[in-house]
């Protein structure tokens, strides 16, 4: 399954949930997600499944004006 | 002694009149004395990919460290759908109800998009929001923000970056005449601190700036100034100034005036 993970192409071998994969990538709190440009809310990123073709974003605070 | 009002947020009352971002800095260190120097209260952020080289937790300490109120924007969005998105995140990662809404409709001077805002603000008002928009300083548009339900309106004083001060007074002026009982900050376009005296001295609650401070010779020196550039202005507004007059008036008396003009 091919999936676009922040910008990066991101090939899975099998299907998984968006938790997992975000935690397969590192990720370190604190961040939000996106799924499709959807919001995902962190309650829901363990039961959403994924599928061909999606496109996360993983946000995390930066300097802002 | 003229009695001042305080300064309020969405309910929230704060000291300072003073809103400062925590971008371009030249290090965080300086970032963080100028937050402390400007004797800000609210401090903007915001979100970017975490792979990103100046996202993270490092950061996010620090700002958590001065514990300022953290005031989340959308900076970089050109679209009611990306701002939606953003907002939810923000939501998400800094516990707060508090938007800044950015939403750019001209790439080239980042002028705000009247319309797009408009369609965002009521989304996210319905969502929860507390929304804090950066929009044009055209009238219609921020009675059409409060009417939705917006109670505090950050018109520009010039596009952002900038640093070119009030460039219409009089529509800023306006605004301040027809929405009495809104908060109104200026956000943008300020570069020197007679920018934010000016705006103070006009009726604004406040100014929101970033550029002004951290793209400063000297940062923290630049803060400081701020700061008793809001005071000032905030302190002539309440003190009320004389009137305008078209011709001179003498501020010393005449009457006993020795030696000449006597008969």
């Amino acid at each position: 399954m091919n999936i676009n993970y922040n910008g990066q192409a991101l090939t899975l071998s099998q299907p998984h949930s968006l938790l997992e994969v975000i935690e397969a990538q590192g990720a370190k709190a604190p961040y939000a997600v996106a799924l499709n440009g959807q919001f995902v809310p962190r309650s829901g990123l363990a039961e959403q499944r994924l599928q061909e073709g999606d496109s996360i974003e993983l946000l995390s605070p930066i300097q802002g004006g | 002694m003229q009695t001042d009002t305080p300064f309020t947020v969405y309910g929230e009352q704060f000291d300072s009149r003073l809103l400062i971002g925590s971008a371009l800095y030249p290090s965080p260190e300086v970032m963080q004395q100028s937050l402390l120097a400007s004797q800000a209260q609210i401090v903007t952020v915001s979100l970017r990919r975490q792979n990103s080289v100046s996202a993270g937790d490092d950061f996010w300490q620090l700002i958590k460290d001065t514990g300022l109120r953290v005031l989340p924007n959308t900076a970089g969005c050109h679209s009611v759908k990306e701002v939606v998105t953003l907002a939810q995140m923000c939501r998400e990662v800094f516990a707060t109800d508090w938007i800044k809404l950015e939403l750019i409709g001209d790439e080239y001077n980042l002028q705000p998009d009247p319309i797009a805002l408009l369609e965002a603000t009521e989304i996210l008002i319905k969502q929860g929001f507390k929304v804090l928009p950066y929009c044009t300083d055209d009238l219609v548009v921020c009675q059409r923000l409060a009417d939705l339900g917006c109670e505090v309106l950050m018109p520009w004083g010039a596009p952002i970056g900038t640093g070119k001060g009030l460039l219409n007074p009089y529509n800023l002026q306006t605004i301040r005449e027809r929405l009495p009982n809104h908060t109104l900050i200026v956000d943008a376009g300020l570069g020197l601190p007679s920018h934010a005296v000016q705006a103070l001295e006009l009726g604004y609650d406040a100014v929101l700036l970033n550029s002004a401070i951290a793209g400063a010779g000297c940062p923290v020196t630049m803060a400081s100034a701020f700061h008793h550039a809001v005071v000032a202005g905030r302190a002539a507004y309440v003190a009320q100034a004389m009137p305008e007059k078209e011709v001179a008036a003498p501020s010393t008396p005449t009457m006993g005036m020795p030696f000449w003009h006597q008969n």
